[in-house]
């Protein structure tokens, strides 16, 4: 199949379609690849992917706008020296150093002394080549990979319960759900397009039941039927206590529990002490609302959950998984239409780690280190004696041994975890001690970068070829449109070059095994190792998705189609063939409140970033929805502290702290906070949000608890205040101008605008910095000559700048008070300055004289450039949804911002029946 | 009852404005005589520039017509000099011989313009710039003349220089100092200056110290001669190097001079009989060379004339605007700052302004403007007054209206983040502040413009 159509309606000489997958989250979205063979030009929804039959949501629809230049890592480089800049080299002498010191290190302190933290954003033809470095070649277990932070808990949950890591339903299971159970997921953020699926299916079918268990309202929960508001980590609780009604009721499938499950005896015994009253205390919510969940999960004919990181990234994320699919099995709602326990996978191909086996311990082909017998069929198949033993390191476990100096050398690939892992006080210095640090990397901004001795480019999305497993075990083919830039190259690729230059040192007797001319080869390598196990997609390979479209696994050799649904005859691949009940306490999670640390921080996303925003952070459109990092508390938790919105607060937790802005926000209860996961270091100075995240991980799944951390939050005294803004160059200009800011308490670096993308970056210190230091950033932002409107006010530690060019704003500095900030980019975003309103530029004035000032800056509608405020000026007017999408054009495209749209809607009607 | 005898040497500006402010306390106190040696009415000085730049005429300039003196029954002495006082017999006498008695009399000479002593100075077409006639001389040479040399880059010189120039010459200005009046701007306002008016098509030479004049071989001037041995041709040469207080005749009364005729602060000299106005007039060491004070003094001088005895002249903070159509200049007060002196400066090279504001101890002491001048009467008044402007300072560069916004903004409750309910921020100013300041300062404008 040529895979490169052509388009008729555009330059059909130089536009070229190619369809390939969505780089984000796990529901995996075909997507069409418009481009010239050089540049991408534009990024349209594939209709015929299965996953999202031509949707894409706010990221999806924007990743031609992403991936600036200046920001990618384009050729290797290499320090010889901690205390050295690296500087740039070719790609022989790259890898040649890193197998001399990989070797090197090997032969003095042992394979255990070497590890390879790699990432859920990989292809699974990457991860197959890292697995068999590390485990063939390099001989340890010491390769996890970032969905340790992510799925842990979920592929523990669903081993105990059924027997294998297998999500058992597909993405048409929910919109045939009659009760549908949302837990710990913001899915209208997290999986926007399976959000819009589920809308439509609500839409159509009103009947159709919507519970949400999030301890925050959200775009989520405004789609639900009933928000169960609970406590932070009491789903343990809720879920036995779901089941104790169950049992009262006798809405039990007593006849599925006999035939296909075993446990149960010790389950009932444990949920009977789970009574309505008791959970509902401990949950924070009412028996009714517990008595009506539990009806609509009882009563249903089609009960499907679904659930993230609110089960996963917890001390208790095994027993959360694992009680949530107690009560699919207690239903008998499993592996039939519109049922079953469904995991969303957070990143595009976590799932595909899983089957490759790129956790410690994991083997390639959903088997066990621990498991002898496993070890050596995969070593058979390798051609090696054995596969290590001992058991390797999970992330922060991994982690810790670099902290205690015990790796010597580590290879760190398409993940940032100097800004994704927590307490990043012990994994910044863990990193600067390493002995030796490679990251292969496609953007060389990250956190991590800058602790890479040797910093290896990647090719991108885009710009690669192999295959990812979304949410419902559907392998696509992804494939590039376009060759990756600089020396950049595929991850794969950079791998086993690596391993054939380690292997030549290490065994020049055999050198054979990392012989791979492209990522098809290792594909059809790999696929041999599930052939008979419960992912068995031996029958799958890159002609065969090319010409029938992306398939569900299993799909063994012979079959003819992929399997959209598992457990259909309720075997499980368990010894026995039977699901299994899961009896375990619900526990609190570590960090409970108390005087010190009064608030429980929870963290989760943003609709319009994805994870540490080394892609979505080179997208200005992408920072319209929110503009900055705010740490969100409710009004009476500011009042009681004498905070007011938009304030600077220190934020505390047992392991560090964090300047940031809070903002005053009714959707998080009272004793609780919330803070976006995406801000690191570069974006936040202080660390990032992970900074004061614990480390304390479930024992099984290990984990950690990313979402819960007890907290406090004092006023920040930081009365010296800057605002920047500088358009053109905003890559270039963010890494020239970041440095600056480190003798700063509080900087964040965020982007603005549309066509003319700009850097914004706002500070504050207790006092006004060194002269020298301020004109330094004055330099960078270009405010020292040319056509420079200035006011100074020494005494005052007050200075200010407007560039003033072809009668617009092109950049503007503000400093001691930053009070005109709102009013002066929003006359740089309308790209004028009006000869009236010059002499009031540099005025100490909230808003222009004459002129009413938008309330907020806040863009709801990204792909038509929508303001909060035109919206809300709509529903004064009296439009609906539709009056608003015909008047305004706002939702009318991915779809992103309908949910809170129609929040607003619902609390304009509120207030007017009030 | 006979009345008191009052007699004022000067018919220029600060006297006349001293009759002037003596009717409307004491109409009929006096019978006054006014001796002017200029052959024309009290006219508007300051004005010249505009007539020599061709936008006003003579006519336009008189302040005090002849019905005016005459409905005063003022006895007027156009073109009599007068040559000496004779205080034994408290009279006058003029050139012509006229003689006038007092009871009191008032100096107000006035100043003439400073003619550097070098070779040459004595040349036809070496002039002043003071009065009618030398206006007239200009306007006269340039229509037969192309180069003209102007001395001096402060005030007068540069608005003799645009007109000049607007006359049709090719005007080079001369200046010893390093930037253009620098007695009243800082070097970043003259720059500004210089550049706007070279783009008009001044020549400027500085910093440059002028040697000779030279002769044309028939007695009138033909170049300058600079110190550095550099020459540039001149029809014309003005100079406008400063000017001197005329004293002489008080001097060769008796009355106690130094650098003009000391006055106390009722405007009165050594001989208690004897008052004195104008750039004549030495107060506290100061001969003032600009109109504001001498109104200020003729304010007082005649409280004490009409015999009230309560005003009392404790100098003044001057101002400057710079009489050239199209360049907005302004300054007031100690506008150059230094030991103890914060600054607050604005510049907008796009626009062409720069303002600096000079605050001391929580006072504003000094403003330069340039570009944009719409605030010097308020800032002058800010000087004049000195009222405490610490509550307003982040405002203040951004003149009296910003008052009013900044107030109107407060009372706006739709401002998003609480932060900003100060207007000012944490640290400056509330609204309460504002609006008392509102209260204080803006009662009324400043009534009269100041040159």
């Amino acid at each position: 199949m040529n895979i490169h159509l052509h388009e008729p309606f555009r330059d059909a000489a130089a536009t070229q379609i190619t369809p390939s997958t969505c780089c984000y989250c796990g529901v995996g979205c075909g997507v069409l690849i418009e481009h010239d063979g050089v540049r991408i030009l534009d990024v349209k929804g594939d209709p015929d992917h299965p996953a999202n039959y031509g949707k894409l949501c706010s990221k999806g629809s924007t990743l031609h706008l992403t991936g600036d230049l200046d920001a990618r890592a384009l050729y290797p480089e290499l320090r010889l020296g901690k205390g050295l800049a690296r500087s740039r080299t070719d790609w022989d002498s790259a890898l040649d150093h890193a197998a001399h010191v990989f070797a090197e290190t090997l032969r003095e302190h042992g394979p255990d002394s070497v590890a390879f933290y790699i990432s859920g954003q990989l292809l699974t033809e990457d991860y197959y080549a890292f697995n068999k470095l590390a485990r063939a070649l390099v001989g340890t277990n010491n390769l996890d990979s970032n969905s340790r932070l992510c799925m842990s808990s979920a592929v523990v949950g669903y081993k105990r319960s059924l027997g294998a890591d297998a999500p058992p339903c597909s993405y048409e299971d929910i919109e045939q759900a009659e009760t549908l159970l949302i837990a710990g997921s913001n899915m209208a953020y997290a999986h926007p397009v399976l959000f819009r699926r589920l809308e439509e299916a609500k839409a159509q079918r009103p009947d159709m039941k919507i519970i949400v268990v999030d301890p925050r309202r959200t775009d989520t929960t405004a789609l639900a039927d009933l928000h169960l508001a609970i406590h932070p980590g009491t789903d343990v609780a809720l879920f036995h206590g779901v089941l104790h009604i169950l049992l009262r009721e006798g809405w039990i499938n007593h006849s599925y529990i006999n035939t296909h499950t075993e446990g149960f005896t010790a389950l009932k015994a444990l949920a009977r002490t789970y009574t309505p009253a008791m959970v509902a205390e401990l949950c924070g919510i009412t028996v009714d609302a517990l008595n009506t969940c539990a009806r609509w999960i009882g009563m249903s004919p089609a009960f499907l959950s679904l659930w993230c990181m609110g089960l996963n990234q917890s001390s208790a994320g095994t027993a959360k998984n694992t009680a949530l699919i107690n009560l699919h099995l207690a239903t008998g709602q499993i592996g039939k239409v519109g049922a079953g326990p469904f995991s969303l996978t957070g990143q595009p191909n976590a799932m595909g780690g899983r089957e490759t086996g790129s956790l410690s311990n994991l083997l390639p082909g959903h088997r066990e280190v621990a498991n002898p017998a496993h070890r050596s069929e995969v070593a058979a198949y390798w051609g090696v004696d054995a596969l290590p033993e001992a058991p390797g390191l999970s992330a922060i476990d991994l982690f810790d041994a670099v902290h205690r100096g015990k790796i010597k050398a580590l290879w760190i690939a398409c993940t940032n975890p100097a800004q994704s892992l927590p307490d990043q006080t012990k994994v910044h210095e863990a990193l600067a001690k390493c002995p030796f640090v490679v990251v292969q990397e496609a953007f060389f901004t990250t956190e991590t970068c800058r602790y890479a001795d040797l910093l290896l480019p990647a090719a991108s999305w885009g710009e690669k070829e192999g295959t990812v497993t979304n949410s419902e075990r559907r392998i696509s083919h992804v494939r590039p449109a376009i060759p990756a830039p600089g020396e950049a190259r595929p991850d794969w690729a950079i791998t086993t070059d690596f391993a054939r230059r380690l292997e030549a040192l290490l065994h020049p007797e055999v050198s054979n095994r990392f012989r791979f001319e492209t990522p098809q080869a290792l594909f059809e390598e790999y696929k041999h190792l599930t052939a008979g196990r419960d992912l068995d997609l031996s029958g799958i390979s890159y002609n065969l998705i090319d010409t029938q479209g992306p398939q569900q696994w299993p799909f063994p050799i012979g079959a003819t189609q992929g399997t959209p649904r598992l457990y259909t005859h309720g075997r499980f691949p368990t010894e026995s063939g039977r699901a299994r009940f899961i009896a375990e306490e619900y526990a609190a999670a570590k960090e409970q409140q108390e005087a010190h640390y009064p608030l429980t921080l929870n963290t989760g996303r943003l609709r319009d970033h994805w994870h540490g925003m080394s892609r979505t952070g080179t997208a200005a459109r992408l920072f319209s929805h929110v503009e900055e990092p705010l740490l969100s508390v409710h009004p009476d938790d500011l009042q009681d502290r004498r905070l007011l919105n938009g304030q600077l607060v220190k934020v505390k937790s047992r392991r560090g702290s964090l300047i940031v802005r809070v903002e005053a926000d009714e959707n998080v209860r009272p004793g609780q906070a919330f803070l976006p996961m995406h801000w690191g270091n570069r974006f936040l100075k202080g660390l990032g949000v992970n900074v004061l995240t614990l480390p304390t991980y479930d024992p099984l799944s290990k984990q950690p608890e990313l979402k819960h951390a007890g907290i406090d939050i004092e006023h920040a005294e930081l009365p010296w205040e800057l605002y920047a803004l500088v358009e053109g160059d905003v890559q270039k200009r963010f890494e020239a101008l970041r440095p600056f800011f480190e003798p700063f308490s509080h900087a964040s670096f965020m982007l603005t605008g549309r066509e003319r993308p700009a850097l914004v970056i706002r500070a504050a210190h207790a006092e006004a910095p060194d002269r020298a230091l301020l004109d330094q950033i004055m330099t960078a932002l270009n405010l020292t000559e040319g056509p420079v409107m200035a006011y100074d006010d020494a005494h005052r530690q007050i200075g200010k700048r407007v560039r003033l060019e072809n009668g617009r704003i092109t950049a503007l500095c503000l400093t001691g008070e930053t009070i005109a900030r709102r009013w002066l980019k929003e006359l740089w975003e309308e790209g004028r300055a009006d000869q009236p309103l010059r002499r009031w530029l540099l005025a100490p004035l909230s808003t222009p004289p004459g002129r009413n000032m938008a309330a907020s800056g806040k863009t709801l509608c990204n792909c038509m450039n929508v303001s909060e405020d035109a919206i809300r000026g709509g529903i004064a007017e009296g439009l609906d949804l539709n009056g608003l999408k015909q008047s305004l054009g706002c939702g009318t495209q991915c779809g992103s911002c309908v949910p809170e749209i129609k929040r607003m809607l619902q609390s304009a009607a509120l207030s007017q029946s009030a | 009852m006979k009345k008191l005898k009052l007699v004022l040497i000067g018919n220029g500006m600060a006297g006349v404005r001293t009759l002037e402010e003596l009717f409307k306390l004491a109409p009929d106190l006096y019978d006054v005589t006014v001796f002017g040696a200029e052959p024309h009415p009290n006219y508007n000085r300051i004005l010249l520039s505009p007539v020599l730049a061709g936008e006003q005429t003579f006519e336009e300039i008189v302040l005090n017509d002849l019905a005016w003196y005459a409905k005063h029954n003022i006895e007027l002495h156009l073109n009599r000099k007068v040559i000496q006082i004779d205080r034994e017999h408290r009279r006058v006498i003029a050139e012509d011989g006229t003689v006038a008695t007092y009871d009191r009399l008032i100096i107000a000479t006035g100043s003439t313009p400073f003619v550097l002593p070098v070779p040459g100075k004595d040349l036809q077409g070496v002039i002043g710039y003071r009065d009618i006639a030398d206006t007239q001389s200009m306007i006269d040479t340039a229509e037969t003349h192309r180069h003209a040399v102007v001395i001096g880059g402060g005030l007068l010189g540069l608005e003799a220089a645009n007109g000049l120039k607007l006359r049709g010459m090719h005007v080079t200005v001369v200046h010893i100092g390093n930037w253009l009046m620098e007695r009243q701007l800082d070097k970043t306002a003259a720059t500004l200056l210089q550049t706007a008016l070279e783009s008009r098509g001044l020549n400027f030479l500085l910093p440059k110290q002028t040697a000779e004049l030279l002769d044309d071989g028939n007695g009138r001037v033909c170049a300058v001669r600079f110190a550095d041995g550099d020459e540039v041709p001149a029809d014309l040469v003005v100079m406008a190097a400063g000017i001197r207080p005329n004293y002489a005749l008080a001097e060769a009364a008796g009355l106690e001079c130094n650098r003009g005729l000391i006055v106390d602060d009722a405007l009165r000299t050594s001989d208690p009989n004897i008052y004195s106005v104008g750039e004549c007039a030495a107060h506290r060491g100061i001969a003032y060379g600009l109109v504001a004070p001498l109104f200020e003094q003729a304010k007082v001088c005649a409280n004490h004339l009409a015999l009230q005895g309560t005003a009392h002249y404790q100098g003044s903070v001057t101002s400057t605007k710079l009489k050239v159509t199209g360049i907005d200049l302004f300054s007031a007060g100690d506008f150059m700052g230094g030991e103890g002196c914060e600054e607050i400066t604005l510049s907008d090279p796009i626009d062409g302004v720069y303002k600096k504001l000079v605050i001391k101890d929580d006072i504003l002491v000094g403003a330069c403007l340039y570009g944009d001048t719409a605030d010097g009467n308020w800032y002058f008044r800010q000087i004049r007054e000195r009222r405490n402007v610490s509550t307003i300072r982040d405002l203040l560069m951004f003149g009296e209206h910003a008052l009013g916004n900044a107030a109107h903004q407060s009372q706006d409750k739709t401002t998003p983040i609480s932060d900003e309910i100060g207007i000012c921020g944490s640290n400056s100013v509330c609204k309460g502040a504002i609006v008392k300041a509102i209260a204080e300062h803006s009662l009324h404008l400043p009534s009269s413009a100041i040159p």
